[in-house]
């Protein structure tokens, strides 16, 4: 089998064994829920309820909030409890509606159309975006917006992103195994909705199953195929992920429809088929809870809203204190300081550190070692960036790729000098993006 | 929001490396030649490089002692300096000499910046700078020694020249006997002094016997540049280790290795195919290629710089070899290169993925 891949990255130990042969579980209904106004990139969702209102499972609660949003539904049934700032899944809080069990998972009008690929583009894009699903791979833009380029940017290549190169994260390969028909549906939903003649998923090579799974489904089908993927961070970055498949680069500064691509993770993609056929919102996803201190690390199917601390203890708790808990993948998630946070849309893992992972080494003067700059998937300098960031030098910074930068984390995770490049170039962005605000 | 576990910026994993594992690999990498230098020159060039470690060692912790900064020295990279500069040495060398070379190389070479990662140009090179301006007798000419195992300090195979050359050409001899290498290939690059054996202590030094001596390490020269053996080793190791990258090594190596070959030969002496060689084996090439090029934070950062860079060491080591007053020119090269650095990282900043060329 020939594998594609990219230029840079790196092989950070994947530590899958944990949770990479459990297979799905369907976690009980939880008794609250959070549901967060700001589960995707853009406008937070606008609450359609008040406390005291008693809702069902797939019920819409908040509205978009604007063009590039996503409506929220209520994930459980029961009664509105409170609508207040919640701990966010990325860390900090966010306004979030709380609802109470009823006990009885009393759920919304669903439908059941078979041929759901014979419906119009018009009526699966209605769907998509009414079932409120935003990209479920980590980044959260909402899927419809995607749907919708403009007429002058034509799709012609879909790419269902399976390669999950984050180390510890099992969810998208459980659910590749478990639901590849429907996934292989999804991708049919998005192509005809874009008009795209080619359909790929790329999957990287430590996932041999998924694999041949998908070319035994694809076997017949002329315009889809699986893409192996080498295994490599950051792999399932979408530029990367488009040059590895197509060896179309996306332009600097770019989106994928400048090169005719719209990329799609496989968690959303079931989301897609789900909400096509049977109008079922986004309410629940599979997520990966790992790590080498999780008592029986699991692959769950939870509800949108589950705080994260029941997670935990559906898998037996943890055998040794928590050093650190992360929301996402080891290498771009977030670290959170409770595990009060609830699953979000985005939440592809909770990954538990001991105390003892979880140290960290003091950072040292800059060797100029250049590793940082060998594995860039982005071809930038991130030390140099860095070192114009603290000295306040924006314009130079901007010169070495302060814009580009994809936050993949690469570069820190080979620092032998251990800089928390990400950090800084973080604080570089932001500063950036004030200073263009001043100016407008 | 009360914070039970530790909040820290992504990325939450890091691979091993670290500085102390860099330093104290490349320290280990150096081990091979200082083996090979006490087979050939006895324990003296063990007990100088000690001498030398041990000072610069000392000398970092005294200043980081005085500039309360964190004290750093295990983390090997004054180690490494000591080391290298002990190996730029003769085995034949007072033992003040490492001592006051490593001293600066520390103190001026490094602390003066700021210590690890400022330093604008090798330590280790500039402290032997600073021996070779201030001792030059003790740097140069009278003050390499022979190794234990040959009579013949250049390494040259004699019966290339010819078999009773003691008798025939008493000078000859004395030069070959008395010689580096490399001050054998400049002092027969003017033809009037050697009329007529020229051509052949020419033929002795591109010998393929001579290639072996000087391959093995039994050849006059620094401590730790004798054996290309022993610092390939060392080379391969720290490429396998991924400690450092083989674009400045291979590119310096075959500048020289293609200028030598076509420039290298004296007057009439046409083209052969073990001049190259001869030059990549003899002096300090091989450490400075692999050990001193290579050191991160006096070189280039970009890829392409990096090439720019190599390219340069190896054109002017070549340029001070065939035509320079000094017959060894691998650590002005770079020196100067180092210098260059800041310029030709500016001029060679990579563009971001997918971004159009201008
Ligand atoms: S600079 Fe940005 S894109 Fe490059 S390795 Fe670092 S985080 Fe990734
Ligand atoms: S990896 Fe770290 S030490 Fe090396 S050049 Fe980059 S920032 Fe500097």
């Amino acid at each position: 089998m020939r594998f594609k891949t990219f230029p840079g990255g790196v092989h950070p130990h994947d530590h899958k064994h944990f949770s990479a042969s459990a297979p799905v579980e369907e976690f009980p209904l939880p008794k609250r829920v959070v549901i967060s106004m700001s589960q995707h990139i853009g406008a937070p969702s606008q609450p359609l309820v008040k406390v005291g209102d008693e809702v069902k499972t797939g019920q819409k609660i908040a509205d978009a909030g604007g063009f590039v949003s996503i409506p929220q539904h209520a994930s459980i049934s029961g009664k509105v409890t409170k609508i207040d700032m919640f701990p966010h899944p990325a860390g900090a809080s966010a306004m979030a509606i709380e609802i109470t069990t009823d006990g009885e998972d009393k759920w919304v009008d669903l439908v059941d159309d078979e041929n759901f690929l014979q419906l119009s583009p018009q009526e699966m894009k209605k769907r998509i975006g009414e079932a409120g699903i935003c990209g479920m791979g980590g980044a959260g833009f909402p899927t419809f917006v995607k749907l919708s380029p403009p007429e002058d940017k034509p799709i012609d290549t879909v790419i269902l992103n399976g390669v999950e190169c984050e180390p510890y994260l099992t969810s998208d390969h459980q659910l590749m195994l478990e639901k590849g028909p429907e996934i292989v549906s999804g991708l049919k939903i998005l192509m005809k909705t874009l008009s795209a003649k080619r359909g790929m998923i790329g999957i990287e090579a430590n996932k041999p199953d998924a694999i041949a799974l998908m070319k035994k489904l694809l076997a017949s089908e002329k315009d889809l195929s699986v893409v192996p993927l080498k295994l490599r961070y950051p792999q399932g970055a979408e530029k990367q992920l488009i040059y590895a498949a197509t060896r179309r680069k996306v332009p600097a500064g770019g989106l994928p429809m400048a090169v005719g691509v719209v990329v799609q993770n496989v968690g959303t993609a079931y989301a897609i088929y789900e909400a096509v056929r049977f109008k079922k919102p986004l309410v629940d996803r599979v997520i990966a809870v790992t790590g080498s201190i999780v008592a029986n690390p699991k692959n769950l199917r939870a509800r949108i809203g589950t705080p994260f601390a029941d997670l935990v203890e559906h898998c037996g708790g943890t055998n040794a204190p928590i050093g650190k808990a992360i929301s996402g993948g080891p290498m771009m998630g977030f670290a959170l300081p409770s595990l009060e946070a609830p699953v979000g849309k985005g939440s592809s893992g909770l990954v538990l550190m001991s105390q003892k992972e979880a140290g960290s080494i003091e950072e040292r003067n800059c060797l100029r070692c250049a590793r940082c700059v060998d594995v860039c998937p982005m071809n930038l300098m991130p030390s140099m960036m860095v070192q114009a960031v603290k000295a306040d030098d924006l314009t130079l910074a901007l010169r070495c790729g302060l814009e580009d930068c994809i936050k993949c984390g690469s570069c820190a995770y080979v620092c032998p000098a251990h800089i928390r490049l990400v950090q800084w170039i973080d604080r570089g962005k932001i500063r950036h993006a004030a200073a263009q605000r001043g100016q407008k | 929001m009360t914070e039970k576990y530790k909040v820290s910026p992504a990325p939450h994993l890091h691979d091993r490396t670290s500085i102390p594992s860099v330093m104290w690999n490349v320290v280990i990498a150096l081990i091979p030649a200082l083996v090979f230098a006490v087979y050939y020159f006895g324990l003296r060039s063990l007990w100088l490089t000690l001498l030398g470690v041990v000072s610069a060692v000392a000398t970092e912790a005294l200043i980081q002692w005085f500039r309360k900064v964190p004290i750093t020295v295990t983390d090997g990279s004054a180690v490494l300096t000591g080391m290298l500069l002990s190996y730029n040495i003769s085995a034949g060398s007072p033992w003040w000499l490492p001592v006051v070379g490593s001293v600066f190389a520390i103190a001026i070479g490094k602390q003066v910046f700021g210590g690890l990662g400022n330093n604008p140009v090798n330590p280790a090179l500039l402290g032997r700078a600073f021996l070779l301006a201030s001792w030059p007798s003790l740097m140069t000419g009278s003050c390499w020694v022979k190794t234990s195992k040959s009579a013949v300090m250049s390494g040259i195979n004699l019966d290339a020249i010819a078999s009773n050359l003691q008798t025939v050409a008493p000078k000859v001899h004395n030069l070959v006997t008395g010689a580096t290498p490399l001050k054998v290939a400049q002092l027969i690059r003017d033809p009037n002094i050697y009329p007529e054996f020229s051509q052949k202590i020419f033929n002795g030094l591109i010998d393929l016997g001579t290639l072996k001596n000087l391959f093995w390490g039994n050849v006059g020269g620094c401590i730790g540049e004798i054996s290309v053996f022993a610092l390939l080793l060392g080379a391969v190791y720290l490429l396998w280790r991924k400690i450092i990258e083989w674009r400045i090594p291979f590119f310096y190596l075959l500048t020289v290795f293609v200028l030598t070959f076509f420039f290298g030969g004296i007057k009439g002496s046409g083209y052969s195919l073990t001049l190259p060689f001869f030059h990549l084996f003899a002096g300090g090439l091989m450490l400075g290629a692999f050990f001193m090029a290579t050191d991160y934070t006096t070189t280039p950062m970009t890829k392409p710089g990096r090439i720019i860079y190599a390219v340069g060491c190896g054109v002017l080591t070549v340029i001070i070899r065939l035509v320079g007053g000094y017959p060894e020119g691998v650590s002005y090269s770079i020196l100067f290169m180092n210098v260059m650095t800041p310029l030709i990282d500016m001029l060679t900043m990579p563009k971001a993925f997918g971004k159009v060329k201008k």
